[in-house]
């Protein structure tokens, strides 16, 4: 199943609108995607500031459906979707036996008996082979539409006045975490309010040969808004200020959801089992061995992912993302620290190229939008 | 065509030699290909430094790079705006931009580097 990845790089459906802006293209996850445009302090300013543009075509969509699809999920991943009302959704986890983390994902609940699953790029095959498997017993099936599926976001504080003037969709009644179905721009599609940036914002799902019209039609309802393409390079630094878990750096086999500071969504007073209760309800009777925290840097320097974290000569954990970050003008990282290190306000030592750097360990995310 | 009256490296930096000091950056070529800069790390003055030894490192959103003397030499001076202004490496690379002085060790080290027409080939390969 995994083979077909090795013939090379997925295209987007939109690569064509890529290479017409100029854009810088990078392997990610098995696709070719944009890494940037104009640059990444600029996209990543334009979607504080006024909104951007993003390509998520990349992202696996997996649709359930069927008499028990909510059970199935339910069994399948940590949180429980069937607690879902119709046209809300909820970021969840899938993990293995042993409680680490498989991916990430968001469950969107379309109907009664119909769910859409959307998991990283990187792991999107194995999401979709866990998700077959682990439906084997249940009244639902798996349809996989990664191929498919066309997926773009809109990003930022203007990202209402840019998209509700050419969607049916009614924004006034569409929460956070809500999808609603309707067209944009006179196109079939899936409309959620959802993202990774800390910014309001929708992501719109819609078939392959639709993604150039929509994306055309969503840069030019923009225009005088101020919106700009934005690769995955500001996509990484926005969702670093808004301390969102980056699967591959704060999440990954050997990770689970309560180290990751996710224990929230592990729903074990669920009914029934689902895949790794046993190994969670471990974890949070004994409580985590190391805990995800903020860094902010006090002394030159940027922490870096792998670089190693000290508390007085005893190594307490390592980076797992970091940069300067654009909005706050400072250096900030994540990091996993042991559990005694973990509480806002300590002091740590980054080792940054064989010297030591002070941090401060904060809470998560680092920025929050006003409202 | 990058500027005619410097030396380069195939590391992308570039050196302007005035008597028995040197003026080093990196090329525009480099600064671009880093993407916006936000951190650059310079020896302290009185550093000496064998040619094409680690002397810094330039950190731009999502990459670390090392920077490599071009030639021997000790550190006269570097670059304090960078630490504020990093990004004048991106916007002046040749001018405001500029990381270190060095006083040569060795002047004739400089006609082992690249001169502009060579430099111009090895970025046009890619």
């Amino acid at each position: 199943m995994t083979e077909t990845l090795d013939a090379g790089a997925h295209l987007s459906p939109l690569n064509a609108r890529h290479e017409g802006l100029g854009a810088r293209m990078i392997e990610f996850g098995g696709w070719l995607m944009p890494v940037q445009y104009s640059g990444i302090l600029e996209e990543h300013r334009a979607v504080r500031e006024r909104a951007g543009l993003f390509d998520l075509s990349h992202m696996g969509e997996l649709f359930v459906e069927g008499e028990q699809a909510g059970d199935a999920l339910a069994y399948a991943l940590v949180t429980n979707p069937p607690t879902l009302a119709e046209g809300r959704a909820h970021y969840s986890m899938i993990v293995a036996p042993d409680g680490g983390v498989i991916d990430d994902l968001i469950v969107y609940r379309l109907g009664a008996q119909r769910y859409l699953v959307v998991a990283n790029a990187s792991n999107a095959q194995v999401v979709s082979d866990a998700l077959a498997e682990r439906l084997s017993g249940f009244r639902a099936v798996l349809d996989d539409r990664t191929l498919a599926m066309a997926l773009c976001a809109v990003q930022g504080p203007r990202s209402v006045d840019i998209v509700s003037p050419i969607t049916t969709v009614d924004f006034g009644a569409l929460k956070y975490y809500a999808i609603a179905e309707g067209t944009v721009a006179g196109i079939p599609a899936l409309v959620a309010r959802t993202g990774y940036t800390g910014e309001d914002g929708f992501e719109v799902f819609v078939e392959n040969d639709r993604a150039d019209e929509l994306w055309d039609a969503l840069l030019a309802a923009g225009s005088s808004a101020g919106i700009v393409p934005v690769g995955l390079g500001a996509r990484d630094t926005l969702r670093l200020e808004a301390g969102m878990p980056l699967y591959g750096n704060e999440l990954d086999r050997s990770t689970n959801p309560f180290e990751a500071g996710q224990g929230r969504i592990v729903k074990l007073d669920k009914p029934g089992d689902f895949v790794g209760r046993g190994a969670l309800e471990k974890v949070a009777a004994d409580g985590p061995k190391r805990r995800l925290v903020g860094l902010v840097m006090q002394g030159r320097g940027i922490a870096r992912h792998g670089y190693p974290v000290l508390s007085g000569e005893r190594g307490t954990g390592v980076v797992t993302s970091g940069t300067q970050s654009p909005t706050l003008g400072k250096a900030i990282a994540m990091a996993y620290v042991a559990p005694g290190d973990a509480e806002p306000g300590t002091i740590v030592d980054v080792e940054i190229r064989e010297q030591r750097v002070a941090a401060e360990v904060v809470g998560l995310p680092f920025y929050r939008r006003s409202a | 065509m990058v500027p005619t009256d410097l030396r380069y490296t195939k590391d992308h930096e570039w050196v302007r030699v005035e008597g028995d000091e040197a003026t080093v950056g990196i090329t525009a070529y480099a600064a671009d290909q880093l993407g916006d800069i936000v951190f650059v790390e310079l020896p302290d003055p009185g550093r000496a430094l064998a040619q094409f030894a680690t002397f810094g490192v330039v950190e731009s959103v999502k990459a670390v790079s090392d920077l490599f003397a071009p030639l021997s030499g000790e550190v006269a001076a570097g670059n304090d705006k960078l630490a504020a202004s990093p990004e004048l490496v991106n916007s002046d690379p040749y001018g405001d931009g500029w990381m270190i002085r060095l006083r040569l060790a060795d002047a004739t080290e400089t006609d082992g580097l690249l001169d502009a027409a060579a430099y111009d080939a090895l970025i046009a390969e890619g």
